[in-house]
């Protein structure tokens, strides 16, 4: 379980997450949206101990997260924009990471290296790859390890069609395993499958965190974007 | 150490709530034998991981031809001043000024620019189940190993066949412990500012002030004073300066003390017996280690 306790974060007079309380658990599929700058990728680099929340604690399983260091070994993150060092070829990228990852994993998921064909193009230095390889190799990096908990920064945004469906079946596929999924993402649709909760993050602060059903039945929409539309229609008359 | 004792401690109390069943999910890797022998072997993981980090930093420093050119450099001018003048402590002399000015201003200049280089690779390690320290002494010593390395082929090699003898070992020691020091404060100078430009122009001013501008004031200080006995004050503004203090141990070990006046004879005094040479070494290692330090802890609270 994952907990986040009165969480914020400023970047000198700028707030950008301000007294976040979360708690997430085994088996959800949580969606992170909002509009831009709302603070998502700064939530869940704190999760990831990249950045250091201004106040606030973080647990996992009831275990200060926040300074700690092991409990990566139990996360995969796919950046939003994936950074990697220039002059290595992808196959060295992964060797690399495999080789400084020893005694922390049990088994190695390949499955993605395989469906993305990254073999094509193992051979090639990463400051040549385009940035949906790019994101083909972050993602084969995030589910490597078979870590129990899955955090994407918008997945599938550069991703071509087909490559896209792959990520959100493998997605689903590791969600029956019963993991902790949590995505960020603005295209509605592809969460719309993959998720059943949504949190709404707006200005640092949490607007809601439901389930998808209950937004769909409270709104009285059928599809997931059309739910959100409505929620955010009905905030911007009440404010 | 005692983080990674009050590490275990926790991860033996979350074992416990695994056992009475209260929902945990997280390390169940760690957790499954968390008995003395697996906490030992996840130490010594530990401590191999900062070596196959190292592997990679090296190899990367060794794709950069800046080290070669140093190597290349060092070489170059050692065999010249050798070859140019007979006398082999003349020759110790020119070179000491030379590496005093130029190992400082390298070691400042390449380990900043390094470091602003493989950002990247930095914030993908810190991804990783790796502890930023770990991280951050990967780069420190790859840097390290590397401009030693140089300094011990393009210095230590022509000192050997020129002038073997104590002062060339001085000389060397003394650079390398240079090295060390001024990539310690590379690292802090790049870690204090986001910016890159910023960060080399630091480190410049850095390596101008210890350079220039703190003789400079040394002087200043010393003529103010002249009429006052003066042996303690001088002693610790050396230390002060790592490039004074390694010039002065150097000079003590070519006997030219004596041109140094009464301030050089008091030196030579102390630092023939062992408690000066101590003492140097002792502050030295403060060079080294206080920006490393700062460093590490700027770092661990650093926003990738």
């Amino acid at each position: 379980m994952i907990e986040f306790n009165n969480i914020s974060k400023s970047f000198g007079k700028l707030k950008i997450l301000d007294q976040l309380n979360l708690a997430f658990f085994k088996g959800q599929s949580i969606a992170l949206i909002g509009p831009n700058g709302s603070g998502k990728t700064t939530l869940i680099k704190c999760l990831l101990g990249l950045v250091v929340p201004t106040s606030g604690e973080i647990k996992i399983d009831g275990v200060n997260a926040i300074g700690s260091w092991m409990h990566r070994s139990n996360i995969g993150y796919m950046p939003q924009i994936g950074r990697y060092p220039d002059n290595i070829t992808v196959m060295q990228l992964f060797e690399m990471i495999k080789e400084i990852r020893k005694g922390t994993f049990v088994k190695l998921d390949e499955e993605l290296l395989h469906s993305f064909e990254i073999f094509k193009f193992e051979n090639k230095t990463m400051s040549s790859l385009s940035g949906g390889m790019r994101q083909k190799v972050s993602a084969c990096l995030a589910f490597m390890f078979d870590p129990e908990i899955l955090i994407l920064d918008e997945p599938t945004a550069g991703l071509d069609p087909i490559s896209s469906e792959i990520l959100k079946e493998k997605l689903k596929k590791e969600l029956t395993k019963g993991k902790l999924i949590l995505i960020t993402s603005h295209i509605l649709n592809d969460l719309e499958d993959l998720t059943n909760e949504i949190i709404y993050l707006n200005e640092g602060k949490i607007v809601f965190f439901k389930k998808v059903e209950e937004l769909k039945s409270e709104t009285g929409s059928i599809n997931l974007s059309k739910a959100i539309a409505r929620i955010m229609e009905l905030q911007n008359n009440l404010s | 150490m005692m983080k990674m004792r009050k590490f275990d401690n926790k991860l033996g109390n979350r074992h416990r709530n695994q056992i009475e069943g209260s929902g945990t999910f997280a390390s169940a890797i760690l957790l499954k034998h968390d008995d003395p022998s697996t906490i030992k072997m996840r130490t010594s993981t530990k401590k191999y991981l900062l070596l196959r980090l190292l592997k990679y930093v090296l190899l990367d420093i060794l794709k950069n031809r800046m080290v070669l050119f140093y190597t290349l450099f060092l070489l170059a001018t050692s065999f010249g001043l050798f070859s140019m003048s007979g006398d082999p402590t003349k020759g110790i002399a020119s070179l000491l000024n030379i590496v005093l000015l130029v190992s400082p201003l390298l070691s400042l200049i390449f380990s900043t620019i390094y470091f602003y280089n493989s950002y990247e690779f930095i914030e993908l390690l810190s991804a990783q189940p790796i502890q930023r320290k770990t991280i951050l002494y990967s780069q420190y010593w790859g840097l390290c190993i590397s401009l030693i390395v140089a300094l011990v082929i393009g210095l230590g090699i022509p000192l050997l066949l020129f002038a073997p003898g104590k002062a060339a070992l001085s000389l060397l020691i003394v650079s390398c412990g240079l090295t060390m020091a001024f990539v310690s404060l590379a690292l802090l100078a790049a870690l204090l500012t986001r910016d890159k430009a910023r960060g080399i122009g630091l480190s410049l001013l850095l390596w101008f002030y210890f350079t220039f501008i703190y003789d400079a004031l040394m002087l200043m200080i010393m003529f103010a004073y002249i009429d006052y006995p003066m042996e303690t004050l001088t002693l610790t503004m050396i230390s002060l300066n790592p490039i004074d203090l390694a010039r002065v141990i150097v000079l003590l070990q070519l006997d030219v003390s004596a041109l140094m006046g009464y301030t050089g004879a008091m030196l030579q005094d102390l630092f023939s017996s062992g408690k000066g040479v101590l003492l140097a070494s002792g502050v030295m290692l403060i060079w080294i280690l206080a920006p490393l330090r700062l460093a590490i802890k700027l770092f661990n609270k650093r926003d990738l």
